[in-house]
């Protein structure tokens, strides 16, 4: 419908194919195995779904302006946050970075013609949209009010919304991310340019090789808990029923065990992307690029082993509380070294502030603030009184959306160019990004502390004296909703209107930059050669040399 | 209730060593995100493109040295937090011996409560203060949660199995009493109070309560209703044994286990009679999983827990 706007005839004098101008019709874009049109049809989806999660989001904030419950009933409010927490992780967080940035960039960093398996590709976005659909099906059947934790026996024998169709959602779109994580796999293993070296992968193509290796292990477990879990509801088995001597609690550690890694599945790839627009505008190599991957790759280990500290208070043994009371903290060690060295990053730079600036260093702030109240919640006692309050909302959105939505806005507007060909407006998108950071500091700081003084989480309705804290989470939310909104009207209109954009509008270095924007259907003209590691925005050794305009730098030696 | 609070009441013995974690964690964070917030933005001004700050080579010390450094640094805070917490946690397993033991049900959407007394109160706990006091919990649809924060108290209650909670209260007062874990249309309608009061208060208000039988004898009537006597009945028409004296006794099992006859086990046995029969008898005992209420069941057990002190001597 839009490809009117990418109009290659435009007066620039000859432009390169595109693969945005290589089919006109909606079939080609149906049948593309291009992994950027791919990226793209992923992008409409996304957004599509993140407008609903964020519709149920402020269904929410209203509802709780006052402690009654006025504007919906119990059982609608209910719904709205299941819809919310189901729709935001599974339609949105957990595919957003990687079929978006990480299918259209992946293939182009590593100097690749297309993914591994282009047709796998375009199957996995189709088995998304059938999940999409049975999403949408059980939302317009009325929805269901489970918790996006589905807990037994509350999702297996009490619950009476659509339980199946919400959990089939679920396990259809779960085979979606493994498909993007096994092919994803695949291609940095195989597709990568003579000389693109394991250690010579920008850090964006080290992301997502690490969360496509957790996708691939912990999806599957997840899967398995749903069907056993529509087993019960839909069939009759027993299996975690205690009258027949099934345990509820076997379903919240099979489920934590999909659901924890899944937290490190949504911040991944933003660590990968963060690295990129701080190298990128401080005009600096990345500070410890090994320690950067040992703790990317660290991380999507031991984050398999700390499930248990969602599960403190539900009756585990004491001492396996203890146990995984240790592997959080030791997890926390690799994110403290991620923001170090982000910080030095900093350091003797030519530091820039454009928008994909601005919201880097939001995300470094706000994954700041979500992983040290991470801290909290690895110690027992502290997390006994928090567990299942605003505290742990307050923290997981600061993980997931103050850090990846960030990162991913932030990634949007650096790549922008790249996808589109256009620049976007300069101005704007840095009050939105401004905006978007204190919109969420002001929404969720509240929660931080309504939760220490004892709010539940999931309350319709709620004792007075939490009210002063909602109203200032429910106005912050007025803001950030504007922060969302903002870009999307910008980026839309710059496909038309904004600046053409150039090859390299950020003499950025990276492989993708090396080729036309928006780049050719195969990417290059001719097969990339590297024979150096990544951002070299400066010789080595020394800074940027002061005053003198950027050396051009190229990692291929290709034309 | 003037003015807002930035702090919840701290009304057990527990909060205060809860707080002193959290407090340390808050200043631990501060410290850490001051640091971080004043190099990002110290850094971002000072190295601003065209300011005139020298950038020439990075001192030696910037290397791998410093990462080593703020990796073992951050590794032994961490190590230090997780002791720090991990002791408090331990101190706190084990309730004292002595502990007023309190039954709770939870059920959608009320808690119901049992005093040793027999008193049963509805959406309200009512506790003496300074003493011990043990919650023994379990639900009877799905999980809900005992969330008592002045307490710094959070249970989960599971149906198919007994959890525990205990807390010394220290302050004479109301509180608010929550269900923390999702349970459905009414979760949030699920909540009540907690009243400590002095022990001779608690005495007063405990006898106060409707006249009753005390949870045992309930339990010994239940047991005849349910037609638990039928055969556990010495010289009765089924080989059952005999159920005195059993509550803390090892018990030898048909398949060879031996096993300690706790709480958990009583309840297993009325539930799942399959999963440990008894040595020498035939597992003719039928599952009373469905037909005996939550509130029967927790009657029956305390009945059966009951006979130890009336078999020994
Ligand atoms: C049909 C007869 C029958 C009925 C009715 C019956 N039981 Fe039993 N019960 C047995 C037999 C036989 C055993 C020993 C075999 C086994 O462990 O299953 C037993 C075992 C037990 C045990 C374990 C005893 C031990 O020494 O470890 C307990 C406790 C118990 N029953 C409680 C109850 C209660 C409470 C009820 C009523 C709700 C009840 N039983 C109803 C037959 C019966
Ligand atoms: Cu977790
Ligand atoms: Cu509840």
């Amino acid at each position: 419908m839009s490809e009117v706007a990418f109009d290659p005839t435009a007066p620039h004098g000859v432009h390169p194919p595109s693969y945005l101008t290589a089919g006109h019709t909606l079939r080609s874009w149906l049948t593309t195995t291009d992994h950027k049109r791919i990226a793209i049809l992923y992008m409409l989806a996304l957004t599509l779904f993140f407008f609903i999660g964020g519709i149920a989001a402020a269904l929410i904030r209203l509802e709780l302006f006052t402690p009654a419950g006025d504007l919906l009933t119990a059982e609608g409010y209910n719904r709205a946050f299941t819809l919310h927490g189901v729709i935001m992780v599974w339609f949105f967080l957990v595919p957003s970075i990687p079929v978006t940035l990480g299918n259209f960039l992946v293939p182009l960093m590593i100097g690749a013609e297309d993914m591994a398996f282009p047709r796998l590709n375009l199957l996995s976005w189709y088995i998304f949209m059938a999940a999409g659909l049975l999403a949408a099906f059980t939302i317009l059947a009325g929805g269901v009010e489970t918790g996006w934790t589905f807990y037994t026996p509350l999702a297996t024998a009490f619950a009476n919304g659509n339980v199946l169709a919400a959990a089939g959602a679920v396990f259809v779109a779960g085979f979606s991310s493994i498909a993007t994580g096994v092919n994803l796999i695949a291609t940095i293993h195989t597709q990568r340019a003579p000389g693109m070296t394991w250690f010579r992968l920008p850090l964006f193509v080290w992301g997502m090789y690490t969360v496509s290796i957790v996708i691939v292990l912990a999806t599957p477990v997840l899967a398995m808990a749903l069907l056993l879990i529509m087993a019960e509801r839909g069939l009759g088995l027993p299996i975690f029923d205690p009258a027949h001597g099934g345990d509820p609690l076997l379903f919240q550690h099979l489920f934590w065990f999909y659901s924890h890694p899944a937290v490190y599945i949504m911040i991944l790839p933003s660590f990968g992307v963060i690295s990129e627009l701080v190298t990128c505008f401080a005009r600096r190599r990345i500070f410890g690029y090994e320690f950067m991957v040992y703790a990317m790759a660290w991380i999507s280990i031991v984050g398999f082993l700390v499930w248990g500290h969602h599960m403190f208070v539900s009756g585990m043994s004491s001492y396996a509380s203890l146990v995984f009371s240790f592997l959080s903290f030791v997890v926390a060690v690799p994110s403290a070294i991620k923001v170090f060295n982000w910080t030095f990053t900093f350091y003797r730079g030519e530091i820039g502030f454009a928008a994909p600036m601005l919201y880097a260093i939001g995300f470094i702030g706000l994954f700041t603030v979500g992983g040290l109240t991470g801290l909290f919640l690895a110690s027992v006692p502290v997390d006994v009184h928090v567990t299942d309050t605003y505290f742990v909302v307050a923290h997981f959105h600061y993980i997931m959306v103050g850090g990846a939505v960030s990162a991913f806005y932030g990634g949007l507007h650096f790549w922008w160019p790249k996808i589109t060909g256009r620049l976007y407006p300069e101005a704007w998108a840095r009050f939105a990004a401004v905006l978007m950071f204190f919109g969420f500091a002001f929404t969720f700081t509240p929660m931080f502390l309504m939760g220490f003084l004892g709010m539940p989480r999931r309350y319709y309705s709620y004792p007075a004296e939490f009210q002063i804290w909602h109203v200032l989470a429910s106005a912050g939310a007025l803001l950030l909703a504007f922060a969302y909104l903002l870009p999307m009207a910008y980026l839309a209109w710059s496909l038309r209107w904004g600046r053409r954009a150039g090859d390299n509008p950020w003499q950025a270095t990276g492989l993708e930059w090396s080729t036309t924007s928006p780049p050719p259907p195969h990417n290059f003209a001719t097969m990339p050669r590297v024979a150096e590691g990544p951002y070299l925005y400066h010789p080595a050794e020394t800074g940027p040399q002061h005053g003198q305009p950027e050396p051009e730098q190229k990692q291929g030696d290709h034309p | 209730m003037g003015g807002v609070a930035l702090w919840p009441a701290q009304a057990s013995a527990e909060a205060p060593r809860v707080d002193a974690i959290f407090s340390l964690l808050l200043v631990v964070s501060a410290v850490i995100i001051l640091l971080v917030a004043g190099l990002l933005l110290g850094f971002a001004i000072r190295y601003r493109r065209g300011s005139k700050a020298p950038r020439g080579r990075l001192p030696a010390i910037l290397s791998r040295d410093i990462e080593i450094g703020w990796t073992s640094a951050t590794a032994f805070l961490a190590l230090f937090l997780f002791w720090w917490a991990g002791a408090a946690q331990l101190a706190a397993v084990q309730p004292p011996p002595q502990a007023l033991e309190i039954r709770v049900i939870g059920r959608q959407w009320m808690w119901e409560v049992r005093h040793p007394s027999g008193a049963r109160e509805l959406d309200e706990l009512h506790v003496p203060l300074g003493e011990p006091v043990r919650l023994v919990m379990s639900a009877e649809d799905v999980i809900h949660s005992f969330f008592v924060p002045a307490f710094r108290l959070k249970q989960d209650v599971v149906p198919g199995r007994l959890t525990e909670a205990w807390f010394t209260a220290t302050q004479p007062g109301e509180y608010h009493l929550f269900c923390a874990e999702f349970c459905g249309t009414e979760h949030s309608a699920m909540r009540g109070r907690v009243v400590v009061l002095p022990p001779e208060d608690y005495a007063r208000w405990s006898h106060a309560q409707p006249e009753g039988d005390n949870l045992a004898q309930q339990g010994a009537k239940a047991f005849v209703a349910l037609g638990c006597a039928g055969c556990h009945v010495a010289g009765g028409p089924v080989h059952a044994p005999g159920l005195a004296g059993l509550y803390g006794r090892q018990v030898a099992l048909a398949d060879g286990r031996r096993v300690m006859a706790d709480e958990a086990y009583l309840r297993d046995s009325i539930l799942l009679p399959r999963q440990d029969v008894v040595a020498g008898y035939d597992p003719v005992m039928p599952s009373f999983a469905g037909v005996a209420s939550e509130a029967e069941l927790q009657r029956v057990v305390a009945y059966l827990m009951s006979l130890r002190e009336a078999a020994t001597p």
